[in-house]
């Protein structure tokens, strides 16, 4: 596996999945709009490719949100609330049981949303204090937390073998 | 801090919120119309400050944190983080801060210090810091105190990159060099440095800072912002840069999307096209001793 940057929609060909990572929602979607990536995103996902949005990439994933109008990509069946627990002083470590996992998982929570309601075709992975804060489609992952800030690599191994359907060597 | 089970301002925490900042341009606003400009040009996040470091130089007289209610203003205008700046060692303006729930304090080196010889205490709190450095050495003496991001100070309200390029190139220089001494030199080093020697020797090992480098201080240009990245910043701190310019709105934009897009020559040359003035810039020389405020910070 070798991980890449990108900037472009070119540079989405021959990739065997694609993270979507956290940041400002708001901002990296203008700039997917403005760069052509958000069609390109779609396009790539509706063709089968395997897609992981981490925070502000759950934002993006979800077809709909509470709060004003942004892009999305709008590819999961669900809404979504932005900032849900509250600004950074309200940002928060806290163990999640999740779907499948011999165990807890440390959820890192930085201005995180969550997914208030989610439709036909969404499998809730993990709920915390009844928000949905992971869940999955055919071809797309979604955490509300940062599995990248931590050592536990149990979401990249979900989301390599169980998401993009590539066998462990 | 524990509050129904959720552990809150961890470090992890802290130093993970200014990840998500990376690649970003966090913008310095006075008021609610300046900060929808920078959120709708696409910025990171908000510096909210009473005055621009162009205009606290030209005024003189002492700076302080903002008026609270400036703050809230700027807070329910837009959804992106808003950060603010306490003075030098003012730990009740970064209380005060703290308590408007700001996601960001710049222990800031624009604002008139208030001790002249200790920092906040920042691992105190459960906002987190970003604070100023022009070497390697001042970098770990920030984090040691608690601060989850740096940013390399430059020379603010001047318009002139020059500062930047050298406490960028100082930082990441002195990165490397740590990255090629032996372990029986790290203590020695550390010493030189004025710097804790675990977090030397983190570096020593790791190549890089614990926690996000971001660049400010005479950032005026898409071309200046590209020029920060390529050295080695995750990100650009833009102050009177903007909000000093003949249009704002197009220059916000230009620099975000040179920031996103810093290694293509091409991109950062369309973003830079009929932007019209830039803020005018001053020359490091016609500065005084008095008038630097890179040296403020100890």
């Amino acid at each position: 596996m070798e991980p890449v940057e990108v900037r472009e929609a070119e540079e989405l060909k021959g990739l065997a999945g694609i993270i979507v990572p956290g940041g400002e929602s708001t901002t990296i979607g203008k700039m997917l709009v403005s760069s052509g990536l958000l069609d390109g995103i779609r396009s790539y996902f509706y063709r089968g490719g395997p897609v992981w949005g981490t925070c502000a990439g759950m934002v993006l994933a979800a077809s709909a949100t509470t709060g004003p109008r942004q892009p999305l990509l709008g590819v999961m069946n669900a809404l979504v609330e932005r900032n849900g627990f509250g600004p950074q002083v309200h940002s928060f470590e806290k163990d999640v049981e999740v779907e499948g996992f011999d165990g807890p998982f440390t959820g890192v929570f930085i201005r995180a949303p969550f997914f208030e309601d989610v439709g036909p075709g969404v499998e809730v992975l993990s709920e915390l204090d009844g928000r949905i804060v992971a869940a999955r489609g055919e071809n797309i992952l979604v955490t509300a937390f940062h599995p990248e800030l931590t050592d536990d690599t149990r979401f990249h191994e979900y989301f390599l073998e169980e998401v993009c359907g590539i066998e462990r060597s | 801090m524990a509050e129904n089970g959720r552990l809150t301002g961890t470090f992890r925490v802290k130093s993970g919120m200014a990840q998500m900042l990376k690649g970003g341009v966090i913008m310095d606003v006075v008021d609610a119309e300046q900060a929808r400009i920078s959120e709708e040009a696409g910025a990171v996040a908000v510096m909210a400050l009473e005055r621009v470091p162009a205009d606290i130089r030209a005024d003189g007289g002492v700076a302080r944190m903002s008026d609270p209610e400036m703050i809230s203003s700027i807070q329910e205008a837009v959804s992106i983080p808003v950060m603010a700046k306490a003075r030098i060692g003012h730990f009740v303006e970064a209380q005060v801060l703290e308590a408007l729930e700001v996601d960001y304090i710049d222990e800031s080196e624009v604002l008139t210090p208030a001790d002249e010889k200790h920092h906040i205490d920042k691992a105190a709190f459960e906002v987190p810091f970003v604070c100023g450095a022009t070497n390697l050495g001042e970098a770990l003496r920030r984090i040691g105190e608690g601060a989850a991001m740096i940013r390399s100070k430059g020379e603010a309200g001047t318009g002139n990159v020059v500062e930047a390029v050298r406490h960028m190139r100082s930082i990441i220089g002195g990165i490397r060099r740590l990255g090629v001494l032996e372990e029986d030199e790290l203590m020695s080093e550390a010493k030189e440095l004025q710097a804790p020697y675990e977090l030397v020797r983190w570096v020593a090992e790791n190549g890089r800072l614990p926690v996000v480098l971001f660049t400010a201080g005479g950032i005026a240009t898409p071309s200046d912002a590209a020029l920060m990245m390529q050295l080695g910043a995750d990100g650009v701190f833009v102050g009177s840069g903007i909000f000093k310019s003949g249009d704002p709105a197009s220059r916000a934009l230009a620099i975000v999307k040179a920031t996103t897009h810093f290694k293509d020559a091409k991109a950062v040359a369309e973003a830079s096209r009929g932007l019209g003035e830039a803020m005018v810039g001053r020359e490091m020389g016609s500065l005084s001793e008095g008038e630097r405020l890179a040296a403020r910070g100890w």
